[in-house]
């Protein structure tokens, strides 16, 4: 299917809680949808027989520095041999995202590493600890306004 | 972290009771086995593994953080090389891939067929020493010499085609660093001559051995399902009898121009998707790189490899990711550009990150020394798994 049969799927099923359809080579094809229903697409996109998106490439967090952090799912369905992005975004304020992980199993650790690095919350996540910072670390390193602290653990920083 | 551990009563076959409790063993990060500072939280039942919970991160080095902070797109090669660092081509390979995408730059034919050779080479390299360790940990020392020894001949090519031997910065935006060095082609077919017969040497001496297949054969057993499910790529999805490889199923460069076959397990000693599987997918993979490397010396163009460099990187704003076959399944680059010189967000997606996901599922019900074979049998370098 091609990512404009896929989006109007979606769009039928989902209605206005689908936000933005964009296709401008050479980006990715993204499909943004509302944060509250990111799991129920995510579902849909994976159970539909027509869509079967079972693989999961990525999972990437984003600071967009406009007080917004966004998650970035791009998806492929190793049966029909199709290609989509879902995109949301979410205020600074209260990053909170409904988690994949029961969708695709392999969100649990990329889930983990945008928590970890962007600060981005995976509500209904069944580990959501840090992964690649040391589990008492402050702050959420690519966040665009993060400072780097002087001292970790009573110990210099070194730069 | 496990909540609690259990405390049962058991009876012994002599009438006494005795007390049975779970117990917490800390595998690495300092331990040969885990291959770099990966940290395993084992639940053992006595010698069976109830839980494991992999820790990772102790060679976190802020990849994506530092790629935010170059001044220009080139800058980040370097610290792509340092990511999986013995599959450094494929790596800076990938990486450029997603860049010139963005930029929507075509490069000419003679770099293709040399970034293609490289990676390949690369790739059996990266086998060789994935199955020489592997070997290793199972108690096999003959092997990993021998791996080594075949290893370093690749390693040579490399040198003198861009003077470095692990870590090479090679694969530029538009290009390559440098142009092949005078003797390369003779020498990389003589490579590929006196490589074919080493793979047989090697399974005669480790891949039918009796007590390889011991240790290896029904262990780790990883169906498809699950594979797919937890992302796993590479030979470890090829292990489960998935046919799938990015160079055939979503082609990239000029993969589509050469013959070879995706190689998958069969099962053939054990189960379908067990140890031994994963590991005879990765030699047979190395037989198939031969393949495409001797098809790529022979239709070598001439060129110029410099000519589609650009002098500015500055691609348009949008979003990519893009991805390649790695030595250990798909490496994606999502690169987010505003339109400047530098990148706005790079997320490198490494197969070993996502592969070692996988490690609870499968090595829950083993022994503690089937452990070993499981982690081994993942091929993971800790440089990539961390960033």
């Amino acid at each position: 299917m091609t990512s404009q049969d896929i989006y109007e799927k979606v769009r039928a099923k989902f209605g206005d809680a689908i936000l933005e359809f964009k296709e401008a080579p050479p980006s990715d094809p993204y499909i943004k949808i509302a944060p509250p229903v990111a799991k129920d697409v995510a579902a849909f996109l994976r159970t539909d027989p027509d869509l079967q998106f079972d693989y999961l490439m990525c999972l990437s967090g984003v600071d967009y520095n406009n007080g917004n952090l966004g998650v970035v799912y791009s998806l492929f369905s190793m049966q029909k041999h199709h290609k989509i992005t879902l995109k949301v975004e979410v205020p600074k304020t209260e990053p909170k995202v409904p988690s994949v992980e029961s969708v695709w199993r392999s969100a649990d650790w990329h889930e983990r590493e945008a928590y970890d690095l962007v600060g981005i919350i995976f509500a209904g996540h069944p580990d959501l600890r840090r992964i690649l910072c040391p589990y008492d670390w402050e702050g959420h390193p690519l966040q665009k306004d993060y400072k780097l602290p002087e001292f970790y653990q009573g110990m210099k920083v070194a730069y | 972290m496990p909540e609690t551990t259990t405390i049962e009563t058991q009876q012994t076959s002599s009438g006494k009771t005795i007390r049975t409790e779970e117990m917490i063993i800390n595998m690495g990060p300092q331990h040969p086995s885990t291959h770099g500072v990966l940290r395993l939280e084992l639940v053992v039942d006595g010698e069976i593994i109830v839980d494991v919970i992999p820790h990772i991160g102790y060679l976190h080095r802020c990849f994506e953080k530092h790629a935010e902070h170059m001044t220009n797109y080139q800058q980040v090669i370097p610290y792509c090389d340092r990511m999986d660092y013995v599959a450094s081509m494929n790596m800076d390979l990938a990486y450029v891939l997603a860049v010139e995408k963005l930029l929507g730059l075509k490069v000419p034919e003679r770099v293709e067929y040399i970034r293609v050779m490289m990676a390949e080479l690369q790739r059996v390299a990266s086998h060789l020493l994935a199955i020489g360790t592997y070997g290793l940990d199972v108690g096999a020392f003959t092997p990993f010499l021998f791996c080594f020894r075949d290893r370093e001949h690749i390693l040579d090519l490399f040198e003198m085609t861009c003077g470095a031997r692990l870590l090479y910065n090679y694969i530029w935006i538009g290009g390559v660093s440098h142009d092949l060095a005078t003797g390369f082609v003779d020498k990389a077919k003589r490579f590929c001559a006196y490589f074919r017969p080493k793979i047989k040497e090697l399974n005669d001496l480790l891949t039918f051995n009796e007590i390889f297949i011991k240790r290896t054969a029904n262990v780790g057993i990883l169906p498809a399902d699950v594979a797919i499910n937890y992302g796993c790529s590479g030979p470890m999805l090829r292990g489960s009898g998935v046919n799938w490889d990015l160079r055939r199923d979503d082609p990239y460069s000029i993969y589509d121009r050469f013959e070879w076959e995706v190689q998958v397990g069969k099962g053939e000693v054990g189960t379908v998707g067990d140890c031994w599987d994963r590991y005879m997918v990765r030699v047979r993979e190395m037989e198939q790189s031969v393949n495409i490397i001797e098809q790529a010396l022979v239709r070598l163009p001439e060129g110029d490899v410099f000519s589609a460099i650009p002098k500015r990187i500055r691609p348009p704003a949008g979003d990519v990711y893009v991805r390649s076959e790695s030595p250990r399944g798909e490496i994606g680059f999502y690169v987010v550009s505003d339109g400047s010189t530098s990148p706005y967000r790079v997320k490198a997606r490494s197969p070993a990150f996502v592969n070692l996901s996988v490690l609870p599922e499968i090595s829950k019900g083993y022994m503690i020394a089937d452990m070993v074979a499981i982690v081994g049998s993942v091929d993971i370098v800790l440089g990539e798994v961390d960033r």
